[in-house]
């Protein structure tokens, strides 16, 4: 394993007019692990995710995904230097982003949401492409359901195709923004399980999630944001293990009466 | 009743107003992703100067428009002949509306569809072409039909540059048969017809396009 870290954060501010969002965030995710982001809503993981897939603009700070910077990058004398845009998309293509609200084009099956961009954007023959899309589909148990509209499809079923169709780019690094959370309890486990499966195959992923069993269980690290800030970091033990960080205690007492915490 | 014989002559004119109508929709449509795409970017020069030409083409009677080109053009050493007069008259004037209701659209396309597809690596152009214009036609389909219609009655206006369509025919036959009454109704009546044929086209259309809600 490399000592570069898959995703590193620097110093990160995002501020939407005079509402400071994210106060300096210092993160690294490790190749190959599942790090987990935590914590109540409005406490800007969601934001921080969103920062690193470069679809919000950070207001200050860094970010490099595999040592390549984002968007920003250090002058010579530390100051924040704008990269140019054709400098984006090729550290961009190597995060896939799985979105709460799916995100499937709804003009499209199932099929055509894993095979478009392999067309559009990678230059495969449509053929080609949909074969590909098909083996996709298939690790998501989702080749009978090929020919299906996603209104055709359950919230479920929905978000497995997103995950296969940011699979098929290929990406070194996966984001996924609180993937279960439009879901009801029977189909977020059949997403959860899908993640656990990916997260075996030693894909590196960044999970903003209220699925605190999963975190516990799958993350290799937890990573509890609170008012824009890192409160604590460490592994799944360091972070739910006693004694607890009190912020900790008052977030996961909210989970004792749903039985989630019973899982720690 | 007026006989078969200038009830065919309506219909051959109204081959006219149909073939008129279409190309100048087809174009109108085309110029309309244009110019709506200009609206909507993010470069100023561009945004104003598609507002506008949406300003003037739909602020300008299309009486005038087509007088103003069939009229004014030549003045400065430009022949305009007839048929192209009206196509550039119906087209233009269309295409301003047909941007104003696709802007509509475009508003409409969520925003995280987009996204998925910037984060699935898509150019600007692809973004527009495979995702927010297909949305934005089928959320819009139904306003489209009605501006189609809307256009293929305001083709009665083309007469005006010396096109024969269905109403300069209707007007010629009543002028020479004496029966106004009956051949306006007989032309009401073939207007009527292509507008059911039009709205038809348009559910069919929109069934094909009914993949669920956005």
């Amino acid at each position: 394993m490399s000592l570069t870290p898959a995703i590193r954060v620097r110093g990160l501010v995002k501020r939407f007019g005079q509402t400071t969002v994210l106060d300096g965030i210092d993160l690294d995710a490790g190749r190959g692990e599942v790090t987990c982001l935590i914590g109540p809503s409005g406490s800007g993981k969601s934001t921080l995710l969103r920062c690193i897939a470069f679809l919000e603009e950070a207001t200050d700070g860094f970010i490099e995904i595999d040592g390549e910077p984002l968007g920003f990058a250090a002058g010579p004398s530390g100051e924040r230097m704008r990269l140019p845009q054709s400098a984006i998309r090729p550290v961009r293509s190597r995060v896939g982003m799985v979105f709460q609200q799916f995100n499937l084009w709804p003009h499209m099956t199932a099929l055509g949401n894993v095979s478009e961009a392999l067309v559009i954007v990678r230059g495969m023959k449509r053929r080609d492409a949909e074969a590909r899309a098909m083996a996709e589909l298939e690790k998501v148990g989702l080749s009978g359901r090929a020919s299906h509209y996603p209104s055709e499809l359950s919230g479920g079923q929905q978000q497995r195709v997103a995950i296969a169709r940011a699979l098929a780019l290929e990406p070194r690094i996966m984001l996924f923004d609180e993937p279960t959370s439009s879901l009801d309890p029977e189909l977020t486990g059949e997403v959860l399980n899908v993640m656990r499966d990916l997260a075996k195959t030693g894909m590196t992923m960044l999970v903003v999630t209220h699925e605190i069993g999963f975190a516990a269980s799958v993350g290799a690290k937890i990573v509890f944001l609170d008012h824009g800030k890192l409160l604590v970091q460490g592994t799944p033990g360091e972070v739910f293990g006693k004694p607890r960080h009190p912020r900790i205690e008052q977030f996961l007492d909210t989970y004792l009466d749903r039985g989630a915490a019973t899982l720690l | 009743m007026i006989s078969w014989k200038l009830f065919s002559l309506l219909v051959y004119a109204a081959q006219w107003t149909v073939l008129y109508s279409a190309i100048s929709i087809s174009i109108g449509f085309v110029m309309s992703a244009g110019i709506c795409s200009a609206t909507l970017s993010r470069n100023r020069a561009l945004a104003f100067a598609g507002k506008l030409y949406v300003s003037f083409f739909r602020g300008v009677p299309l009486l005038v428009q087509l007088l103003l080109i069939y009229y004014l053009l030549p003045g400065v050493g430009l022949d305009v002949p007839s048929h192209v007069a009206a196509i550039a008259g119906m087209a233009l004037c269309t295409s301003a509306y047909q941007a104003e209701i696709l802007r509509g659209g475009f508003a409409s396309v969520p925003r995280g569809l987009v996204e998925a597809a910037e984060m699935s690596g898509f150019s600007r152009l692809a973004i527009f072409r495979r995702i927010r214009m297909p949305i934005a036609v089928k959320l819009t389909m139904p306003a489209l039909i009605s501006e189609a219609i809307m256009m293929l009655k305001s083709s009665s206006l083309i007469s005006v540059v010396g096109v024969v369509e269905l109403t300069r025919m209707a007007q010629n036959l009543a002028a020479s048969t004496y029966k106004p009454m009956e051949i306006y109704t007989a032309a009401g009546f073939v207007y009527l017809v292509i507008n059911l044929v039009l709205v038809a086209l348009g559910y069919g259309l929109e069934k094909k396009l009914r993949w669920g809600r956005i």
